[in-house]
């Protein structure tokens, strides 16, 4: 199959390209960018003329909700949808039911994922076994069976001896630690940021502290350790402060922030809106200024979508009582393009943050566009506008909390390894 | 589904009593007219109006309570309407499937009104969300977010002793953090116009963010006393002794408990509430509980005329028919 993309706007961050020009696919891999190869003859011609041609999304974080919880979503489903929207690779965290802690369940997800051939999955083994905070899990057995970081997911770290020995040994075998920080103990029940809000809504709340305290002290074990430590989902501006001053100093460190904390805040919460009931809370706009602003300026390095499929009963009770997340793969691609709208960031780190950075913290080969790369592909009508409505989201979780937006941007094709695996049918 | 508007019809009249955060001052003068005016029935030889005869009300109460759902069920019944009380048993495990379940169940035997205490906030807000169209809902208390029909008979009790509310200095004193009451009366008196609200407690018991309401704060019961006219006397949950919170009940009576000495800080004529049930020599003393400017008891009594009066403005039975004095005769 030879494929040619012509006329399109090509942003490819890692090679510092931003242009109109061809682009040319052969045996799943890209040939060439501008000049046509001798003798291409392509099988199918895309005219991208008004388009912009990117490289595949990467997300650090899709909970696939397979094995254990397929009556909110499946590999099926969600791959599915991550193709409709661009996104070619995605990182899923460990706990799953079974957590991911045995080289059984990351084959499980390695062989589902193939199955249905939409995208390509990376599975995060746990760090500790069965995600309990006590004892190490096998991560040199769990990276050789294929997984690309480890991670405790939510489940609390609160024993320091443990993360210090669970970072030395991570970095021996050389893997990344994904690692969400939050101190247990001061978020205790707490359920929203500690703000304007809980002190009106009266739901228990989550101090900023239990976020800097945790991602301190890990910065402070990451300096003792040298072990490489990607914090997920950031929240807070005092931690980007402490991450900034940890990343000049030279410490081995990168982080993400969720897409819906780029554009929501706790105001959003309303009158008890369960779609707003998220892990990390939704914080105040002082936070999600500073977000933004550390976006900007490279202390975060990636945006990912944070996607947590929920079926209704999930979210149908009482605040508290409901399931913290949000479905949002269907919307990570047209919400980051509008913070380049905004003048927030450029387009090019735009991209770059949905693609290049998230594949280097993953340490896998993709989110880029040279010639020879793998064709993992996303093509975009950047002035496409659509309406956030359940019947145009793909996911099996409509517990979207931007449901109603109108949103700009739209994927109308998604190469995955060459082969088409999207095309949007107007 | 608006979120904001879930508590007013299309007309801009109350059908659901979830919050008072959202209600303008002349609704809130509207329950205490009202309510006055449903004062005098339970003095009456014939204790009921007819307002809500073949009306079906349920009670429904996932945590315990016995004098605000005593309070219920005798203002439903002197509205004549059809009262069931359901205590389900608190659970911090009970599944919201269940609680829809529960409802759906009810709503099958044709209830026209839940009145619902629950231990998590937004409870009320949920099931309002939640039922047939024609079915309100009145919260009794959910989590620490909001108790209204206690904040309005609060501001009953403070109309008839003080009149007018703009001239007035209000006190909360307690724990503000976990308190639906202090919550709602600080709407309320916001939204009647007092000139000032504060609140008084433990750092460990007032949320940093309350002033984000407009209210002062003060770290010091004497000092927050001083020249207050109304002082509301918070009740001391014992599991704050049990987290990091508090130390002793005794270092909190030390500090916090309402004494006749400390009582000499605000006005001579100052009145002292409490939502009840009180814990004497823990938040308050026992000369000041029982004695003359204690109106604890009136709050009680107070209770039944206001939750009557919310009851027939969201059933809609008050706009056409308000009581008259041949109503209660009429039965």
């Amino acid at each position: 199959m030879r494929i040619a993309i012509k006329h399109g706007r090509i942003v490819d961050p890692a090679n510092n390209q931003d242009r109109v020009t061809d682009l040319y696919i052969e045996k799943g891999k890209i040939v060439a960018v501008g000049k046509t190869p001798a003798g291409f003859t392509p099988n199918r011609t895309i005219d991208a003329k008004g388009k912009i041609v990117c490289p595949g999304l990467v997300d650090l974080s899709v909970r696939l909700c397979e094995p254990g919880y397929e009556h909110k979503a499946t590999i099926a489903s969600e791959t599915t949808a991550a193709a409709s929207t661009g996104i070619t690779s995605i990182c899923c965290p460990p706990d799953t039911y079974p957590v991911i802690d045995t080289s059984a369940v990351v084959e499980l997800i390695y062989q589902r994922a193939l199955k249905t051939n939409m995208a390509r999955v990376y599975p995060l083994g746990a760090l500790t076994h069965g995600l309990k905070g006590e004892t190490l899990a096998e991560m040199h057995a769990l990276q050789g069976a294929g997984c690309i970081g480890v991670s405790n997911a939510y489940a609390p770290l609160d024993n320091s001896a443990v993360l210090r020995g669970a970072l030395e040994y991570a970095a021996t075998c050389g893997l990344t630690v994904h690692l969400f920080c939050e101190d247990s103990y001061l978020r205790d029940q707490g359920v929203v940021h500690e703000g304007i809000m809980s002190v009106r809504l009266g739901l228990p709340a989550i101090p900023e502290t239990a976020e800097t305290i945790a991602v301190s002290r890990a910065l402070l074990l990451v300096e003792q350790s040298g072990a490489r430590v990607h914090f997920c989902r950031i929240s807070s501006a005092r931690s980007i402060e402490l991450i900034a001053r940890a990343k000049k100093q030279g410490l081995p460190v990168t982080a993400d922030v969720s897409i819906t904390h780029l554009h929501l805040t706790e105001i959003d919460l309303g009158a008890f809106n369960s779609h707003c009931n998220l892990r990390p809370p939704l914080r105040s706009q002082y936070d999600k200024e500073g977000l933004r602003k550390g976006l900007a300026d490279g202390t975060i390095d990636a945006i990912c979508s944070d996607h947590q499929p929920h079926d209704d009963d999930a979210k149908s009770a009482p605040f508290s009582m409901t399931e913290p997340g949000a479905s949002t793969l269907d919307v990570l691609l047209p919400l980051t393009l509008q913070l380049a709208r905004d003048n927030t960031l450029t387009l090019s780190q735009a991209i770059a943050a949905l693609t290049i950075k998230p594949a280097k913290i993953a340490g896998i080969q993709a989110g880029h566009l040279s010639a020879g790369a793998v064709a993992d592909i996303c093509i975009i009508d950047p002035e496409k506008s659509w309406t956030v409505i359940k019947n145009n989201l793909l996911s099996a979780g409509k517990n979207n909390p931007f449901m109603g937006w109108e949103l700009t941007g739209k994927v109308t094709h998604t190469l995955l390894g060459g082969r088409i695996v999207y095309e949007y049918q107007d | 589904m608006n979120h904001h508007d879930i508590q007013l019809d299309k007309y801009g009249r109350l059908k659901h009593f979830l919050t008072i955060d959202g209600l303008d001052r002349s609704l809130l003068l509207d329950i205490l007219n009202h309510a006055e005016s449903f004062a005098g029935v339970g003095e009456r030889a014939v204790k009921k109006v007819p307002l809500l005869r073949g009306k079906t009300i349920a009670n429904l109460f996932f945590e315990p309570s016995t004098r605000t759902r005593t309070t219920f069920e005798l203002a439903a019944k002197r509205l004549s309407a059809d009262i069931i009380n359901l205590n389900i048993a608190s659970s911090a495990t009970r599944k919201g499937e269940s609680l829809l379940d529960t409802l759906r169940t009810l709503e099958a035997m044709h209830c026209d009104m839940f009145v619902v205490r629950h231990a998590n906030s937004g409870a009320a807000h949920f099931i309002a969300s939640q039922v047939a169209p024609h079915v309100s809902v009145i919260n009794a208390g959910d989590g620490s977010h909001s108790h209204p029909t206690q904040a309005m008979l609060d501001m009953f009790t403070i109309r008839m002793h003080k009149k007018d509310f703009s001239s007035l200095r209000v006190a909360i004193v307690g724990d503000i953090l976990h308190s639906r009451v202090a919550r709602s009366e600080i709407h309320a008196l916001s939204t009647l116009g007092v000139s000032e609200v504060r609140v008084i407690g433990p750092r460990t018991l007032i949320p940093k963010d309350i002033h984000t309401l407009g209210v002062h704060v003060f770290y010091d019961l004497i000092a927050g006393l001083e020249d207050v006219d109304v002082i509301v006397t918070l009740r001391l949950q014992r599991e704050r002794m049990r987290s990091a919170l508090l130390p002793s009940e005794q270092e909190y009576f030390n500090l916090y408990g309402l004494t006749e000495t400390k009582l000499a800080a605000a006005k001579p004529d100052v009145i002292v509430m409490h939502p009840g049930p009180i814990n004497r020599g823990v938040e308050i003393d026992s000369h000041v509980a029982d004695g003359k400017r204690s109106v604890i008891l009136q709050q009680v009594s107070h209770g039944i005329a206001v939750r009557m009066a919310i009851m027939a403005m969201t059933l809609g039975n008050l706009a056409e028919s308000k009581p008259k004095e041949s109503d209660a005769h009429s039965n």
